[in-house]
C-alpha cells in the first residue's frame, strides 16, 4: 500500500537546538499511525511540518504526492481543505457556537445552501455524539466535549487525513475512552488516514495500526504495537512499560554521594 | 565590546520588528476584499472598537472642553479678549486635542483590547486552527478589525470635538458670562474649514491607522503565554501613545507651517 505521507531525511531546528536530525517516516493510507515520545521531543512540531505550518531546514515531506514545502500558499490551502487537524485545546473559535464552529469550514469553502449545511452539521455532530450540544458556546463545554466538537469540525469537509495533537492529554477515563473509540471509528467509517502524536502509551497502542517512537531528534523504533511491546531496545522498553529507570536515568547528573553527604573531597 | 554588541543587537531587533510590522500592514492592505466578504464581521468590530469607545470619548471631550473654557477665559480676559474664547476652544480641539486625545484614549480602550484578543486567539491555537482550515487569519481577523479602527477614530474625534465645544460653551457662556453671539460668531468666522477641520480629520485618520496597526501587530506577534500577552498589551499602549505624539509633531509642522 502506498504511503500518504512520506518524510525523507528531515532536519529541523529552532534556534541552535536541533529538533529533528534525519528522520525518515512513511505514514500508510487508511491506517492509524501513532507517533510517540516523551514531552519536548518535537511531536507537535512534526505535525506542524506535515501540515505545512513550519518549513523543514532540509529534507522532504510529501503529502499525497505533493512536496509540502514547495507549494504556493494557494496550493497549500487547497491541500489543507483535505486535511483536518485536532489541536490539543480543541482550538474552537470562542465567539461562535458549537453549530457555527462546525459550519465554519463548510461556509468558507463550499457554496452549499443553508438547508444542506444544516444537515451536514447535524450528521457530523451526531457522529461525535453532540447533536444535542449544538447551541452551546465553547466556554460551556468540558475539555472532552470541546475536543469532540473540534473533531466534528475537522471532518466537516470529509478530509483524507486527520492529524491529532495529543488527543488524550488531561482527559478523565470516560472521555478518554470516548475519544479512543471515536478516533478508531472515524478512521474506519470515513476511510481516513489518522496521524496521532501522543505520550499516552496504553491508549495509543490500543488503537494504532502502526507506532513510531521518537526521541532526541531521531526515530528510535517503528512497527506494530505488538512488535514494540516485545522490543529488545532498552529505550523503547522503558518508554512503553513506563519504567522510572533505564536509559533515561532516574537520577540526573550530580556530584558523588561522598562529596555531597560526607563532605569528602575527591 | 559586549555593550557595543548589545546595542547592535537591539538595533537589529528594532529594524526586524519594523519590517515585520510593515509586512503585516501590506498583507492587510492587499486583502481589502476581506472587507466585503466579512462585512458583518466589520460591522461587529465597528461596534466593539467604535461604539463601545463612545462613552469614554464623550465624557473626556466634555471635560477637556470645560477645562479649555476655564483656562482660556482666565488668560484671554487679562487682555480683554474673552470674545475670542470660542475660536480658542474650537481651534485647539479641532487642530490638536481632538485627534490626539482621541487617539490616546482609543489606544488605551480599544487598542489594548484588540491586542489581548488576537494574542489570546494565538495562545489558544485559534489562529493555527484557522490556517489549518485553509482560512487566512489576516483576512478573516485582521482586515475587518483594521478598517473598523481606521473608520472609528476620525468619527470618535469628531464626537470629541463637538462635545468639547459644548463643554467649553457651558463654562464660557454659562458660567463666565461670555456673550453667546460673539462666542459662536467668532468661532464661525475664524475657524477655517480647509486649514483646521480637514487637517484635523487627516490627523485622526493617520492616528487611527497607527493605533490599530500597532495593536494588531502586537497581538499577532505576541509570545503566546499569559506573560507574553500582558507585555504585548502594554507595548501596544506605550508604542501607540509615543507614535501618536511624535507623528502629531511631524504632521503639525507639515500642515500649519506657512
Amino acid at each position: 500500500m502506498s504511503a500518504l505521507v512520506s518524510i525523507r531525511n528531515l532536519h529541523f531546528s529552532r534556534g541552535d537546538r536541533a529538533i529533528f536530525n534525519g528522520v525518515d517516516l512513511d505514514i500508510p493510507r487508511g491506517k492509524i499511525t501513532a507517533i510517540m515520545g516523551p514531552s519536548g521531543t518535537g511531536k507537535t512540531t512534526l505535525l506542524k511540518l506535515i501540515a505545512g505550518q513550519l518549513v523543514p531546514d532540509r529534507g522532504e515531506i510529501t503529502v499525497d504526492g505533493q512536496r509540502i514545502d514547495q507549494l504556493s500558499t494557494k496550493e497549500l490551502y487547497a491541500l489543507r481543505t483535505r486535511m483536518g487537524m485536532l489541536f490539543q485545546s480543541g482550538a474552537l473559535l470562542t465567539d461562535l457556537s458549537v453549530y457555527e464552529n462546525v459550519a465554519y469550514p463548510l461556509r468558507e469553502h463550499t457554496g452549499l445552501p443553508e438547508s444542506m449545511i444544516r444537515k451536514l452539521i447535524l450528521m457530523k455532530l451526531e457522529a461525535v455524539g453532540l447533536r444535542g450540544a449544538r447551541n452551546l458556546m465553547p466556554a460551556e463545554l468540558s475539555g472532552g466535549m470541546a475536543r469532540r466538537v473540534a473533531m466534528a469540525r475537522a471532518i466537516a469537509l470529509d478530509p483524507m487525513m486527520i492529524l491529532y495533537d495529543e488527543p488524550f492529554t488531561g482527559q478523565d477515563p470516560i472521555s478518554m475512552g470516548v475519544l479512543v473509540d471515536l478516533i478508531r471509528r472515524l478512521n474506519d467509517a470515513a476511510h481516513l488516514t489518522s496521524v496521532m502524536v501522543s505520550h499516552d502509551v496504553p491508549e495509543s497502542m490500543s488503537i494504532a495500526d502502526y507506532v513510531c517512537v521518537i526521541s532526541g531528534g531521531k526515530i528510535i523504533e517503528k512497527g506494530s504495537p505488538g512488535q514494540l511491546r516485545a522490543s529488545n531496545n532498552p529505550w523503547t522498553h522503558q518508554f512503553i512499560h513506563a519504567e522510572s529507570d533505564g536509559p533515561v536515568p532516574f537520577h540526573i547528573g550530580a556530584p558523588s554521594k561522598e562529596v555531597d553527604f560526607l563532605g569528602i573531597d575527591e | 565590546m559586549n555593550w557595543f554588541a548589545s546595542i547592535g543587537r537591539r538595533g537589529i531587533n528594532v529594524l526586524r520588528n519594523l519590517g515585520r510590522a510593515l509586512l503585516l500592514l501590506m498583507a492587510i492592505l492587499r486583502a481589502p476584499h476581506g472587507l466585503v466578504t466579512r462585512f458583518r464581521e466589520f460591522l461587529a468590530q465597528l461596534y466593539s472598537v467604535g461604539v463601545l469607545s463612545l462613552l469614554i470619548i464623550s465624557v473626556s471631550g466634555v471635560f477637556v472642553g470645560m477645562v479649555l473654557g476655564l483656562q482660556g477665559y482666565y488668560i484671554l480676559s487679562r487682555f480683554a479678549a474673552e470674545s475670542t474664547l470660542g475660536v480658542f476652544i474650537a481651534a485647539s480641539l479641532v487642530r490638536e486635542l481632538g485627534p490626539v486625545v482621541t487617539a490616546l484614549l482609543f489606544a488605551g480602550r480599544a487598542g489594548s483590547a484588540l491586542t489581548a484578543e488576537i494574542g489570546l486567539m494565538k495562545a489558544t491555537e485559534q489562529l493555527s486552527a484557522l490556517e489549518m482550515m485553509a482560512v487566512n487569519p489576516v483576512s478573516r481577523l485582521l482586515v475587518p478589525r483594521f478598517f473598523a479602527g481606521v473608520v472609528s477614530v476620525p468619527l470618535l474625534a469628531a464626537m470629541f470635538n463637538a462635545l468639547g465645544v459644548l463643554g467649553g460653551y457651558f463654562v464660557g457662556v454659562g458660567l463666565m458670562d461670555v456673550d453667546t453671539g460673539t462666542f459662536w460668531a467668532q468661532m464661525q468666522s475664524q475657524v477655517d474649514f480647509d486649514k483646521d477641520i480637514i487637517n484635523g480629520v487627516i490627523k485622526s485618520v493617520v492616528f487611527g491607522v497607527i493605533c490599530t496597526w500597532i495593536a494588531l501587530f502586537q497581538g499577532y506577534e505576541a509570545v503566546p503565554t499569559s506573560e507574553g500577552i500582558s507585555r504585548a498589551t502594554t507595548r501596544t499602549v506605550v508604542h501607540s501613545s509615543l507614535a501618536v505624539l511624535g507623528m502629531d509633531f511631524v504632521l503639525t509642522a507639515l500642515m500649519f507651517g506657512d
